[in-house]
């Protein structure tokens, strides 16, 4: 990393597990066993994971399904406690110790600090209520209260992730999947966070579509020194997006680095295989 | 203990009338907060005010003066049937249909016109005792939007209205914010009675049987309707396609709350006074200065 940039986001020793947990839990598992242990049945989903974020970078975290990858990125945004680790957040000089944080602050870091896009629109768009209402909801949960400035915020937004601004109005269960991704994009952005979590962005999206968001985010970061984690299973994203890479397998990282270093020189026979894989 | 035509004055048990006073104590100490109490089974169904009726006779004792009001009359049906039994459980209180001389006023759907004194506590009738359910369906969750004052979303829900409709569309139970913290559903009152709920000098509590919920505005509290800092909060104005304020077509009033009626034999729109009291008091004004 170079020297002076700004870090944002420290991550140490994560873990968390779904169960009981008992004290051979993390011995009995890893990658090259699987994420159950086998003496009290618990799901190791994630453990020892650790990483740090610098502003305005991108860091992919890839693996399969059942890798622990969302898990990270789900407790970061606290929808859910960890069983271990500390995760700092560096803000404006203050820096927070996301989970030790009560509910109210926990709220408060989400609608105005992080942005997160889910792979399906369901989860963070709200259908019932038009585009601009949506965008309207992080606007007013982070405590800003004029109809004419939320409004306009909005049509700002919307054309800025190429939406039709005429459409703002519409409930966005009328629109494409595309264009649901980017309202969803721009309700994230809404409120200008430092810290944007992707989860399987493009996912689901046709190849033409998927370039578009894509293309759309690259500029966002550009634009706005945004730092993202992407969490996906698509190496072509990875390649595509992430500076850096962290790759996973049944809740370990088994592997972490710049993300062409890993795409052209894998280390561990497992990301040798994904990446043979895929070309 | 006094034994009243072979009931209990007040109809409910000490026991039952200390736990709903209790509760008011907490509401009042915690304005806007919807205090849980149990609801004690009435001689009638939940829903036709069972809520504000045990607020009354856990709170009512001799030389209390009471008012019962249903939509501003005192001669409606429910209000007829509240006041009678109220007369007959507990016989030391007297009833009027005076507001100024009540010391006790319960009510469904309106807030008398004439200004409330200090030394009257209102009673309200309320059917849904959450703002939150219009945009929450799980109670746990609309408690923790509770705790944490998150109202946004009711926002939400005025900014779809103005969207759509150019004004916001509530025309009763007005998500109204109490002492800066807890929005509370001020019962079916129409939003002209809202700001009268603001720094009222007189005590405002509200009951929900049904629901099993009691909640309060303290004398001299703000309640503050939800609005947007360049979309203000707005009464109902009354007023004709000429943009003139519709006078009371009984006794000419100009400044309160008009029901609308259908002229049966010409079918015309006519405008009256909801609250009867205040329309008598007009009228009698009036013909006091003719004579």
């Amino acid at each position: 990393m170079k020297e002076g940039m700004k870090k944002i986001l420290e991550l140490d020793s994560f873990s968390k597990v779904y169960g009981r947990g008992c004290l051979r839990c993390f011995e009995e598992t890893g990658p090259e066993q699987t994420n159950i242990c086998p003496c009290c049945r618990s799901v190791v989903a994630a453990h020892d994971v650790s990483f740090s974020l610098y502003q305005g970078e991108i860091l992919g975290i890839m693996g399969e399904s059942g890798s622990g990858k969302s898990t990270v990125v789900k407790c970061l945004y606290s929808d859910g406690q960890p069983t271990a680790g500390v995760a700092t957040f560096y803000d404006n000089g203050q820096h927070h110790s996301l989970f030790d944080l009560n509910k109210a602050q926990q709220r408060q870091l989400r609608n105005q600090r992080f942005g997160m896009v889910y792979q399906n629109p369901n989860l963070g768009l709200n259908f019932d209520i038009s585009a601009g209402g949506n965008i309207a909801e992080r606007l007013l949960m982070s405590g800003d209260n004029n109809y004419g400035r939320i409004r306009q915020r909005a049509r700002d937004l919307l054309r800025r992730t190429e939406v039709l601004p005429e459409r703002m109005d519409e409930k966005p269960k009328n629109f494409s999947g595309g264009m649901q991704q980017r309202v969803q994009i721009a309700k994230a952005l809404a409120t200008d966070p430092p810290l944007l979590f992707l989860d399987e962005v493009t996912t689901g999206l046709d190849l033409s579509v998927q370039a578009a968001i894509l293309d759309l985010i690259l500029e966002i970061q550009h634009e706005l020194q945004t730092a993202m984690i992407v969490v996906t299973h698509d190496l072509g994203v990875i390649r595509l997006l992430a500076d850096r890479t962290l790759v996973m397998k049944y809740g370990r990282v088994i592997e972490a680095g710049l993300t062409d270093q890993i795409l052209e020189d894998p280390q561990h026979a497992y990301t040798q295989r994904l990446v043979a894989s895929a070309l | 203990m006094t034994e009243t035509n072979g009931y209990q004055f007040g109809f409910l048990d000490e026991y039952a009338k200390k736990e709903v006073r209790r509760s008011v104590l907490k509401a009042i100490a915690l304005p806007g907060y919807q205090v849980p109490y149990s609801s004690r089974e009435m001689p009638m169904g939940r829903g036709f005010g069972t809520g504000g009726l045990q607020l009354t006779l856990a709170l009512i004792g001799a030389g209390e003066v009471l008012k019962v009001i249903d939509q501003g009359s005192d001669d409606s049906v429910n209000a007829v049937n509240l006041r009678t039994f109220v007369e007959m459980t507990c016989p030391d209180i007297s009833t009027t249909t005076k507001t100024q001389e009540a010391t006790l006023i319960q009510s469904r759907h309106r807030i008398p016109e004439k200004a409330l004194t200090e030394r009257q506590v209102l009673v309200l009738q309320v059917p849904y005792p959450d703002a939150l359910t219009v945009v929450e369906a799980s109670e746990d969750r609309r408690k923790a939007m509770h705790g944490e004052a998150d109202y946004s979303r009711l926002l939400v829900k005025l900014y779809e209205d103005i969207v759509t409709f150019d004004e916001i569309t509530i025309s009763h139970r007005y998500p109204t914010r109490i002492n800066g913290h807890y929005i509370i559903d001020p019962s079916p009152i129409p939003r002209f009675d809202v700001p009268k709920m603001h720094q009222s000098p007189a005590l405002i509590l509200l009951g929900a049987g049904r629901e099993k919920k009691i909640y309060a505005v303290p004398p001299y509290t703000e309640a503050i309707p939800l609005a947007f800092e360049d979309v203000p909060f707005r009464v109902e104005d009354f007023s004709d396609a000429q943009g003139r304020r519709r006078p009371c077509q009984r006794c000419g009033c100009r400044l309160s709350y008009l029901d609308e009626f259908i002229n049966s034999t010409t079918g015309d729109k006519v405008y009256q006074c909801s609250d009867v009291d205040w329309c008598n008091d007009q009228l009698e004004m009036a013909r006091e200065q003719a004579a």
